[in-house]
Protein backbone atom coordinates (compact mmCIF):
# COMPACT_ATOMS: atom_id res chain seq x y z
CA UNK A 1 0.00 0.00 0.00
CA UNK A 2 3.08 2.63 0.68
CA UNK A 3 3.93 2.74 -3.04
CA UNK A 4 2.40 1.59 -6.09
CA UNK A 5 -1.04 -0.20 -5.52
CA UNK A 6 -1.62 -2.49 -9.07
CA UNK A 7 -5.21 -3.28 -8.75
CA UNK A 8 -6.39 -6.70 -9.10
CA UNK A 9 -9.66 -5.48 -9.74
CA UNK A 10 -9.72 -3.24 -12.10
CA UNK A 11 -12.80 -0.51 -12.32
CA UNK A 12 -13.87 0.71 -15.63
CA UNK A 13 -14.96 4.16 -16.29
CA UNK A 14 -18.42 3.25 -17.26
CA UNK A 15 -19.08 7.18 -18.11
CA UNK A 16 -18.01 10.77 -17.82
CA UNK A 17 -19.28 13.99 -17.98
CA UNK A 18 -17.71 17.78 -18.38
CA UNK A 19 -19.00 21.02 -18.06
CA UNK A 20 -17.28 24.42 -17.85
CA UNK A 21 -17.46 28.09 -18.00
CA UNK A 22 -17.09 30.83 -21.23
CA UNK A 23 -13.39 31.23 -20.64
CA UNK A 24 -12.86 27.08 -21.08
CA UNK A 25 -15.66 27.34 -23.90
CA UNK A 26 -13.32 30.21 -25.64
CA UNK A 27 -10.34 27.81 -25.60
CA UNK A 28 -8.35 25.10 -27.55
CA UNK A 29 -10.75 22.65 -26.07
CA UNK A 30 -14.02 24.56 -26.63
CA UNK A 31 -15.54 21.96 -28.67
CA UNK A 32 -15.03 18.71 -26.59
CA UNK A 33 -16.78 19.54 -23.37
CA UNK A 34 -20.26 18.18 -23.20
CA UNK A 35 -22.16 21.50 -21.38
CA UNK A 36 -21.20 25.13 -21.11
CA UNK A 37 -22.87 28.23 -19.85
CA UNK A 38 -21.98 31.35 -21.57
CA UNK A 39 -23.70 33.17 -18.19
CA UNK A 40 -20.65 32.13 -15.35
CA UNK A 41 -23.02 32.01 -13.07
CA UNK A 42 -24.70 29.40 -14.19
CA UNK A 43 -28.26 30.91 -13.53
CA UNK A 44 -27.37 31.02 -9.78
CA UNK A 45 -27.01 34.31 -7.74
CA UNK A 46 -23.90 33.51 -6.40
CA UNK A 47 -20.32 32.42 -7.71
CA UNK A 48 -20.33 29.24 -4.80
CA UNK A 49 -23.99 28.39 -5.78
CA UNK A 50 -22.89 28.56 -9.67
CA UNK A 51 -20.24 26.21 -8.45
CA UNK A 52 -22.70 23.89 -6.81
CA UNK A 53 -24.68 23.75 -10.04
CA UNK A 54 -22.41 22.55 -11.83
CA UNK A 55 -21.47 19.49 -9.86
CA UNK A 56 -24.79 18.86 -9.66
CA UNK A 57 -25.13 18.79 -13.97
CA UNK A 58 -21.95 17.43 -14.41
CA UNK A 59 -23.00 14.32 -12.26
CA UNK A 60 -26.48 14.23 -13.37
CA UNK A 61 -25.40 14.17 -17.00
CA UNK A 62 -22.34 11.25 -16.33
CA UNK A 63 -25.66 9.16 -14.21
CA UNK A 64 -27.68 9.72 -17.96
CA UNK A 65 -25.20 8.55 -19.48
CA UNK A 66 -24.56 5.38 -17.66
CA UNK A 67 -28.05 4.93 -17.54
CA UNK A 68 -27.66 4.55 -13.37
CA UNK A 69 -30.03 6.11 -10.66
CA UNK A 70 -29.09 6.73 -7.78
CA UNK A 71 -29.19 3.87 -6.10
CA UNK A 72 -27.01 1.99 -8.60
CA UNK A 73 -24.32 3.90 -6.59
CA UNK A 74 -22.16 2.69 -4.09
CA UNK A 75 -20.15 5.65 -2.78
CA UNK A 76 -19.87 9.49 -3.97
CA UNK A 77 -16.45 10.87 -3.90
CA UNK A 78 -16.29 15.03 -4.27
CA UNK A 79 -14.57 17.89 -3.66
CA UNK A 80 -13.63 21.19 -5.10
CA UNK A 81 -11.75 24.07 -3.36
CA UNK A 82 -13.98 25.90 -0.92
CA UNK A 83 -13.81 25.73 2.51
CA UNK A 84 -16.29 23.08 3.52
CA UNK A 85 -15.86 21.56 -0.05
CA UNK A 86 -19.56 24.00 -0.37
CA UNK A 87 -19.09 23.31 -4.38
CA UNK A 88 -19.73 19.59 -3.31
CA UNK A 89 -22.05 19.27 -0.75
CA UNK A 90 -24.46 21.92 -1.69
CA UNK A 91 -24.48 20.77 -5.56
CA UNK A 92 -24.78 16.80 -4.62
CA UNK A 93 -27.49 16.86 -1.35
CA UNK A 94 -29.92 15.90 -4.46
CA UNK A 95 -28.31 12.49 -5.00
CA UNK A 96 -29.25 9.93 -2.73
CA UNK A 97 -25.66 8.38 -2.72
CA UNK A 98 -23.34 7.53 0.25
CA UNK A 99 -20.79 10.78 0.41
CA UNK A 100 -17.55 11.23 0.87
CA UNK A 101 -15.99 14.16 0.66
CA UNK A 102 -12.53 14.95 -0.44
CA UNK A 103 -10.18 17.85 -0.48
CA UNK A 104 -6.53 17.28 -2.58
CA UNK A 105 -6.56 21.13 -4.18
CA UNK A 106 -6.17 20.76 -7.15
CA UNK A 107 -5.35 16.76 -7.34
CA UNK A 108 -9.04 16.29 -6.51
CA UNK A 109 -9.88 14.55 -9.38
CA UNK A 110 -7.22 12.21 -9.39
CA UNK A 111 -7.33 11.98 -5.45
CA UNK A 112 -11.22 10.90 -6.10
CA UNK A 113 -10.59 8.38 -9.42
CA UNK A 114 -7.87 6.75 -7.35
CA UNK A 115 -9.85 6.01 -3.98
CA UNK A 116 -12.83 5.19 -6.22
CA UNK A 117 -10.58 2.47 -7.85
CA UNK A 118 -9.59 1.20 -4.48
CA UNK A 119 -13.25 0.72 -3.23
CA UNK A 120 -13.88 -1.20 -6.75
CA UNK A 121 -10.74 -3.09 -5.94
CA UNK A 122 -11.59 -4.00 -2.30
CA UNK A 123 -15.28 -5.20 -3.14
CA UNK A 124 -16.68 -2.24 -1.03
CA UNK A 125 -17.94 -0.04 -3.86
CA UNK A 126 -19.15 -2.23 -7.51
CA UNK A 127 -20.35 1.78 -8.82
CA UNK A 128 -18.41 4.99 -8.13
CA UNK A 129 -18.68 8.16 -8.53
CA UNK A 130 -16.19 10.41 -8.87
CA UNK A 131 -17.25 14.61 -8.91
CA UNK A 132 -14.56 17.26 -8.65
CA UNK A 133 -15.00 21.38 -9.25
CA UNK A 134 -13.33 24.42 -9.07
CA UNK A 135 -14.66 27.99 -10.31
CA UNK A 136 -12.72 31.32 -11.23
CA UNK A 137 -14.66 33.71 -9.21
CA UNK A 138 -15.44 31.67 -6.08
CA UNK A 139 -12.09 30.86 -5.78
CA UNK A 140 -10.72 33.97 -6.39
CA UNK A 141 -12.58 35.55 -3.67
CA UNK A 142 -11.56 32.60 -1.27
CA UNK A 143 -7.49 32.51 -1.72
CA UNK A 144 -6.98 35.92 -3.35
CA UNK A 145 -8.66 39.22 -4.09
CA UNK A 146 -11.94 40.42 -4.58
CA UNK A 147 -13.08 40.03 -8.37
CA UNK A 148 -13.43 43.29 -9.38
CA UNK A 149 -10.15 44.63 -7.57
CA UNK A 150 -7.80 46.26 -10.09
CA UNK A 151 -4.41 44.40 -9.80
CA UNK A 152 -1.72 43.32 -12.06
CA UNK A 153 -1.07 39.23 -12.08
CA UNK A 154 2.58 37.85 -12.37
CA UNK A 155 3.62 36.32 -15.47
CA UNK A 156 4.13 32.87 -13.45
CA UNK A 157 0.23 33.17 -11.79
CA UNK A 158 -2.48 30.77 -13.21
CA UNK A 159 -6.04 31.41 -13.85
CA UNK A 160 -8.56 28.98 -12.28
CA UNK A 161 -10.21 26.53 -14.38
CA UNK A 162 -14.26 27.30 -14.33
CA UNK A 163 -15.59 23.84 -14.87
CA UNK A 164 -16.50 20.26 -14.17
CA UNK A 165 -16.12 16.54 -14.54
CA UNK A 166 -18.12 13.56 -13.32
CA UNK A 167 -16.65 9.88 -13.44
CA UNK A 168 -18.75 7.07 -13.36
CA UNK A 169 -16.81 3.70 -12.22
CA UNK A 170 -18.01 0.49 -12.74
CA UNK A 171 -17.51 -2.60 -14.73
CA UNK A 172 -18.46 -1.35 -17.88
CA UNK A 173 -16.69 0.69 -20.35
CA UNK A 174 -13.77 1.27 -22.77
CA UNK A 175 -10.98 2.71 -20.64
CA UNK A 176 -9.67 1.16 -17.26
CA UNK A 177 -8.08 2.03 -14.11
CA UNK A 178 -5.16 -0.40 -13.15
CA UNK A 179 -2.69 1.13 -10.66
CA UNK A 180 -2.82 3.99 -8.65
CA UNK A 181 0.03 5.72 -6.23
CA UNK A 182 -1.08 7.52 -3.39
CA UNK A 183 1.32 11.03 -3.31
CA UNK A 184 2.85 12.40 -0.05
CA UNK A 185 2.66 16.17 0.95
CA UNK A 186 6.05 17.74 -0.24
CA UNK A 187 7.13 21.46 0.73
CA UNK A 188 9.89 22.78 -0.77
CA UNK A 189 9.46 25.92 1.07
CA UNK A 190 7.77 28.01 -1.80
CA UNK A 191 5.27 30.62 -0.34
CA UNK A 192 4.68 32.64 -4.22
CA UNK A 193 0.91 32.16 -3.89
CA UNK A 194 1.16 33.55 -7.81
CA UNK A 195 3.54 30.59 -8.49
CA UNK A 196 1.55 27.68 -7.59
CA UNK A 197 3.53 25.49 -10.32
CA UNK A 198 6.69 26.11 -8.77
CA UNK A 199 4.90 24.96 -4.87
CA UNK A 200 3.61 21.61 -6.89
CA UNK A 201 6.11 20.13 -9.08
CA UNK A 202 8.41 18.83 -6.91
CA UNK A 203 5.12 16.81 -5.13
CA UNK A 204 4.80 16.07 -8.75
CA UNK A 205 8.47 15.11 -9.33
CA UNK A 206 8.18 12.36 -5.76
CA UNK A 207 5.39 11.03 -7.17
CA UNK A 208 6.83 10.27 -10.83
CA UNK A 209 10.21 8.93 -10.00
CA UNK A 210 8.03 6.47 -6.84
CA UNK A 211 6.42 5.45 -9.99
CA UNK A 212 9.05 4.68 -11.96
CA UNK A 213 11.16 3.22 -9.48
CA UNK A 214 8.66 0.88 -8.19
CA UNK A 215 7.03 -0.14 -11.20
CA UNK A 216 9.33 -1.13 -13.79
CA UNK A 217 8.09 0.64 -16.00
CA UNK A 218 9.67 3.62 -18.39
CA UNK A 219 8.32 6.64 -19.82
CA UNK A 220 8.32 5.12 -23.34
CA UNK A 221 5.42 3.00 -22.63
CA UNK A 222 2.85 5.76 -21.96
CA UNK A 223 1.18 8.09 -25.05
CA UNK A 224 1.12 10.86 -22.26
CA UNK A 225 2.03 11.89 -19.24
CA UNK A 226 -0.63 14.04 -17.66
CA UNK A 227 -0.31 16.41 -15.18
CA UNK A 228 -3.52 18.35 -13.41
CA UNK A 229 -2.20 21.70 -13.43
CA UNK A 230 1.92 22.66 -12.95
CA UNK A 231 1.16 25.31 -15.61
CA UNK A 232 4.37 26.96 -17.51
CA UNK A 233 6.64 27.02 -15.02
CA UNK A 234 5.36 23.97 -13.26
CA UNK A 235 5.28 21.78 -16.40
CA UNK A 236 9.15 23.48 -17.10
CA UNK A 237 10.63 22.71 -13.61
CA UNK A 238 9.22 19.25 -13.90
CA UNK A 239 10.68 18.19 -16.98
CA UNK A 240 14.02 19.85 -16.32
CA UNK A 241 14.61 18.63 -12.52
CA UNK A 242 12.95 14.83 -13.84
CA UNK A 243 15.82 14.84 -16.80
CA UNK A 244 18.41 15.28 -14.40
CA UNK A 245 17.30 12.04 -12.62
CA UNK A 246 17.48 10.50 -15.83
CA UNK A 247 13.74 10.54 -16.58
CA UNK A 248 13.02 11.95 -20.08
CA UNK A 249 9.15 12.97 -20.29
CA UNK A 250 9.53 15.67 -22.75
CA UNK A 251 8.15 13.91 -25.57
CA UNK A 252 5.15 12.59 -24.16
CA UNK A 253 4.28 15.01 -21.34
CA UNK A 254 1.17 17.37 -21.75
CA UNK A 255 -0.72 19.36 -18.91
CA UNK A 256 -4.05 20.11 -18.90
CA UNK A 257 -3.27 23.31 -17.32
CA UNK A 258 -1.57 24.20 -20.50
CA UNK A 259 -4.52 22.44 -22.81
CA UNK A 260 -7.31 24.69 -21.63
CA UNK A 261 -6.32 28.06 -22.58
CA UNK A 262 -4.90 29.35 -25.27
CA UNK A 263 -2.40 31.43 -22.94
CA UNK A 264 -0.96 34.30 -25.11
CA UNK A 265 -4.66 35.27 -26.86
CA UNK A 266 -6.51 34.23 -23.40
CA UNK A 267 -4.39 36.40 -21.25
CA UNK A 268 -4.07 33.41 -18.64
CA UNK A 269 -0.07 33.43 -18.34
CA UNK A 270 1.08 30.42 -16.81
CA UNK A 271 -2.16 28.45 -17.53
CA UNK A 272 -5.38 26.85 -15.95
CA UNK A 273 -4.98 25.58 -12.55
CA UNK A 274 -8.24 24.22 -10.10
CA UNK A 275 -9.51 20.63 -9.38
CA UNK A 276 -12.16 21.24 -12.25
CA UNK A 277 -9.06 22.08 -14.59
CA UNK A 278 -7.92 18.17 -14.44
CA UNK A 279 -11.44 16.91 -14.12
CA UNK A 280 -12.81 18.88 -17.19
CA UNK A 281 -9.80 18.21 -19.51
CA UNK A 282 -9.91 14.41 -18.32
CA UNK A 283 -13.57 14.00 -18.93
CA UNK A 284 -13.58 16.39 -21.99
CA UNK A 285 -10.59 15.38 -24.20
CA UNK A 286 -8.40 12.76 -22.91
CA UNK A 287 -11.11 9.68 -22.06
CA UNK A 288 -12.89 10.79 -25.69
CA UNK A 289 -9.16 9.88 -27.14
CA UNK A 290 -8.70 6.50 -25.05
CA UNK A 291 -11.74 5.31 -26.00
CA UNK A 292 -11.09 5.81 -29.44
CA UNK A 293 -7.98 3.84 -29.01
CA UNK A 294 -5.85 7.17 -29.78
CA UNK A 295 -4.19 6.87 -26.74
CA UNK A 296 -3.57 3.58 -25.37
CA UNK A 297 -1.87 4.35 -21.67
CA UNK A 298 -1.88 7.55 -19.98
CA UNK A 299 -0.25 8.29 -16.25
CA UNK A 300 -2.69 10.74 -15.24
CA UNK A 301 -1.25 12.72 -12.24
CA UNK A 302 -3.46 14.62 -10.31
CA UNK A 303 -1.21 17.87 -8.68
CA UNK A 304 -2.87 19.81 -6.01
CA UNK A 305 -1.10 23.07 -3.54
CA UNK A 306 -2.93 22.69 -0.53
CA UNK A 307 -2.72 26.39 -0.01
CA UNK A 308 -3.47 27.98 2.71
CA UNK A 309 -3.95 32.05 2.81
CA UNK A 310 -3.70 32.22 6.78
CA UNK A 311 -0.61 29.75 6.95
CA UNK A 312 1.29 32.22 4.49
CA UNK A 313 0.46 35.22 6.60
CA UNK A 314 1.67 33.23 9.57
CA UNK A 315 5.05 32.94 8.10
CA UNK A 316 4.05 29.25 6.23
CA UNK A 317 4.85 27.92 3.03
CA UNK A 318 2.75 25.78 0.32
CA UNK A 319 2.90 22.14 0.72
CA UNK A 320 1.77 20.07 -2.39
CA UNK A 321 0.42 16.82 -3.31
CA UNK A 322 0.26 14.52 -6.41
CA UNK A 323 -1.66 11.51 -6.62
CA UNK A 324 -1.40 9.22 -9.82
CA UNK A 325 -3.62 7.11 -11.56
CA UNK A 326 -2.87 5.41 -15.03
CA UNK A 327 -5.88 4.52 -17.21
CA UNK A 328 -5.44 2.33 -20.28
CA UNK A 329 -8.14 1.92 -23.48
CA UNK A 330 -9.73 -1.17 -23.60
CA UNK A 331 -10.18 0.03 -27.41
CA UNK A 332 -12.76 -2.01 -28.60
CA UNK A 333 -11.37 -5.16 -26.63
CA UNK A 334 -14.03 -5.52 -24.25
CA UNK A 335 -15.20 -8.61 -23.06
CA UNK B 1 18.34 19.66 -4.06
CA UNK B 2 17.60 21.46 -0.95
CA UNK B 3 14.78 24.01 -0.20
CA UNK B 4 16.62 26.87 -0.02
CA UNK B 5 18.56 25.98 -3.57
CA UNK B 6 15.22 25.28 -5.01
CA UNK B 7 13.65 28.64 -4.24
CA UNK B 8 17.23 30.02 -5.88
CA UNK B 9 16.17 27.60 -8.89
CA UNK B 10 12.57 28.80 -8.93
CA UNK B 11 13.03 32.32 -8.78
CA UNK B 12 16.15 32.74 -11.20
CA UNK B 13 13.96 30.69 -13.85
CA UNK B 14 10.61 32.41 -13.19
CA UNK B 15 9.16 34.53 -16.31
CA UNK B 16 9.88 37.89 -15.10
CA UNK B 17 7.01 41.10 -15.36
CA UNK B 18 7.66 42.99 -18.62
CA UNK B 19 9.27 45.89 -16.34
CA UNK B 20 9.54 48.71 -19.08
CA UNK B 21 6.41 47.95 -20.45
CA UNK B 22 4.77 47.94 -17.25
CA UNK B 23 6.59 51.72 -16.43
CA UNK B 24 5.21 53.17 -19.51
CA UNK B 25 1.72 52.12 -19.14
CA UNK B 26 1.68 53.01 -15.44
CA UNK B 27 3.33 56.58 -16.45
CA UNK B 28 1.02 57.25 -19.18
CA UNK B 29 -2.31 56.00 -17.50
CA UNK B 30 -1.29 57.38 -14.35
CA UNK B 31 -0.41 60.68 -15.78
CA UNK B 32 -3.93 60.90 -17.78
CA UNK B 33 -6.02 60.35 -14.72
CA UNK B 34 -3.47 63.28 -12.88
CA UNK B 35 -4.20 65.47 -15.87
CA UNK B 36 -8.21 64.65 -15.80
CA UNK B 37 -7.97 65.77 -12.01
CA UNK B 38 -6.06 68.67 -12.80
CA UNK B 39 -8.92 69.49 -15.71
CA UNK B 40 -11.84 69.15 -12.69
CA UNK B 41 -9.96 71.42 -10.80
CA UNK B 42 -9.30 74.07 -12.95
CA UNK B 43 -13.53 73.42 -14.14
CA UNK B 44 -14.91 73.73 -10.80
CA UNK B 45 -12.51 76.59 -10.58
CA UNK B 46 -14.21 78.23 -13.53
CA UNK B 47 -17.50 77.37 -12.25
CA UNK B 48 -16.57 79.78 -9.94
CA UNK B 49 -15.60 77.27 -6.35
CA UNK B 50 -12.67 78.59 -4.39
CA UNK B 51 -9.14 76.86 -4.96
CA UNK B 52 -9.39 74.73 -1.86
CA UNK B 53 -12.77 73.14 -2.42
CA UNK B 54 -12.44 72.47 -5.98
CA UNK B 55 -9.12 71.01 -5.43
CA UNK B 56 -11.45 68.48 -2.81
CA UNK B 57 -14.20 68.13 -5.67
CA UNK B 58 -11.60 66.90 -8.10
CA UNK B 59 -10.45 64.10 -5.81
CA UNK B 60 -14.44 63.27 -4.99
CA UNK B 61 -15.10 63.43 -8.58
CA UNK B 62 -12.38 60.98 -9.07
CA UNK B 63 -13.07 58.77 -5.99
CA UNK B 64 -16.66 58.64 -7.60
CA UNK B 65 -15.48 57.51 -11.32
CA UNK B 66 -13.16 54.94 -9.99
CA UNK B 67 -15.79 53.64 -8.08
CA UNK B 68 -18.31 53.41 -10.80
CA UNK B 69 -16.09 51.97 -13.46
CA UNK B 70 -15.30 49.48 -10.71
CA UNK B 71 -18.68 48.76 -10.32
CA UNK B 72 -19.46 48.56 -14.14
CA UNK B 73 -16.32 45.79 -14.07
CA UNK B 74 -14.61 48.05 -16.49
CA UNK B 75 -11.93 49.16 -13.85
CA UNK B 76 -9.87 46.03 -13.07
CA UNK B 77 -9.47 45.54 -17.34
CA UNK B 78 -7.96 49.13 -17.16
CA UNK B 79 -6.04 48.34 -13.99
CA UNK B 80 -4.63 45.44 -15.59
CA UNK B 81 -2.66 47.43 -18.38
CA UNK B 82 -2.42 50.33 -16.14
CA UNK B 83 -0.43 48.53 -12.92
CA UNK B 84 0.38 51.37 -10.42
CA UNK B 85 -0.88 53.41 -13.16
CA UNK B 86 -4.26 53.31 -11.37
CA UNK B 87 -3.25 52.28 -7.97
CA UNK B 88 -0.95 55.17 -6.92
CA UNK B 89 -3.38 57.89 -7.65
CA UNK B 90 -6.77 58.35 -5.45
CA UNK B 91 -8.34 55.61 -8.15
CA UNK B 92 -6.83 53.00 -6.29
CA UNK B 93 -7.72 53.18 -3.35
CA UNK B 94 -11.61 53.43 -4.16
CA UNK B 95 -11.29 50.41 -6.18
CA UNK B 96 -10.09 48.99 -3.07
CA UNK B 97 -13.15 49.66 -1.15
CA UNK B 98 -15.73 49.21 -3.61
CA UNK B 99 -15.12 46.10 -4.94
CA UNK B 100 -14.89 43.87 -1.84
CA UNK B 101 -18.14 45.88 -1.34
CA UNK B 102 -19.41 44.61 -4.57
CA UNK B 103 -17.96 40.82 -3.71
CA UNK B 104 -19.49 40.30 -0.96
CA UNK B 105 -23.07 41.68 -0.92
CA UNK B 106 -23.78 38.01 -1.26
CA UNK B 107 -22.97 37.64 2.45
CA UNK B 108 -25.24 40.28 3.51
CA UNK B 109 -25.23 43.94 4.60
CA UNK B 110 -23.55 43.18 7.63
CA UNK B 111 -21.68 40.24 7.49
CA UNK B 112 -21.01 41.10 3.70
CA UNK B 113 -20.14 44.62 3.18
CA UNK B 114 -20.23 45.88 6.51
CA UNK B 115 -17.68 43.08 7.68
CA UNK B 116 -15.37 42.71 4.41
CA UNK B 117 -15.91 46.47 3.03
CA UNK B 118 -11.92 47.44 4.06
CA UNK B 119 -10.76 43.82 3.93
CA UNK B 120 -7.93 45.51 1.27
CA UNK B 121 -7.96 49.37 2.42
CA UNK B 122 -8.25 48.61 6.36
CA UNK B 123 -4.58 48.39 6.67
CA UNK B 124 -4.34 51.87 5.09
CA UNK B 125 -6.92 53.38 6.91
CA UNK B 126 -5.83 52.10 10.09
CA UNK B 127 -1.91 52.95 10.00
CA UNK B 128 -2.96 56.13 8.02
CA UNK B 129 -4.79 57.69 10.98
CA UNK B 130 -2.19 56.10 13.55
CA UNK B 131 0.95 58.30 11.78
CA UNK B 132 -1.48 61.25 11.66
CA UNK B 133 -2.06 60.93 15.49
CA UNK B 134 1.85 60.57 16.08
CA UNK B 135 2.37 63.21 13.92
CA UNK B 136 -0.47 65.33 15.73
CA UNK B 137 1.23 64.70 19.16
CA UNK B 138 4.36 65.24 17.80
CA UNK B 139 3.38 68.40 15.94
CA UNK B 140 1.49 69.63 19.19
CA UNK B 141 4.37 69.64 21.42
CA UNK B 142 6.77 71.34 19.05
CA UNK B 143 4.40 74.07 19.21
CA UNK B 144 4.25 74.15 22.64
CA UNK B 145 8.05 74.16 23.14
Amino acid sequence: MRELIRLKKEPRISSYYSIVGSHERKGPLGECFDEYSSDNKFGKESWEKAESEMQRLALAGALKRAECADADIDALLAGDLLNQCVGSSYGLIDFDIPYITLYGACSTCALSLGIGALLYNGGMANKCACVTSSHYCSSERQFRFPLEYGGQRTPTSQWTVTGSGAFILGNTGYVKISEVMLGKSVDMGISDINNMGAAMAPACIDTLKRYFNTSGCRVEDFDLVLTGDLGYEGSEILKELLLRDGIDIRKNHADCGLMIYDRDKQDKHAGGSGCGCSASVLAGKVMRDLESGALQNVLFIGTGALMSPMSLYQGGSIPAIAHLVRLESLNGNIS
Amino acid sequence: MNKEDYKIYVEGRATKSKCAKNCIFAFLIGGTICVVGQFLKNLYIYLGVIEQNASTLASISLIVIAGLLTGLGIFDNIAKIAGAGTLVPITGFANAVVSPAIDTKSEGYIFGVGAKIFTIAGPVILYGIFSGVIYGVIYYFMGVL
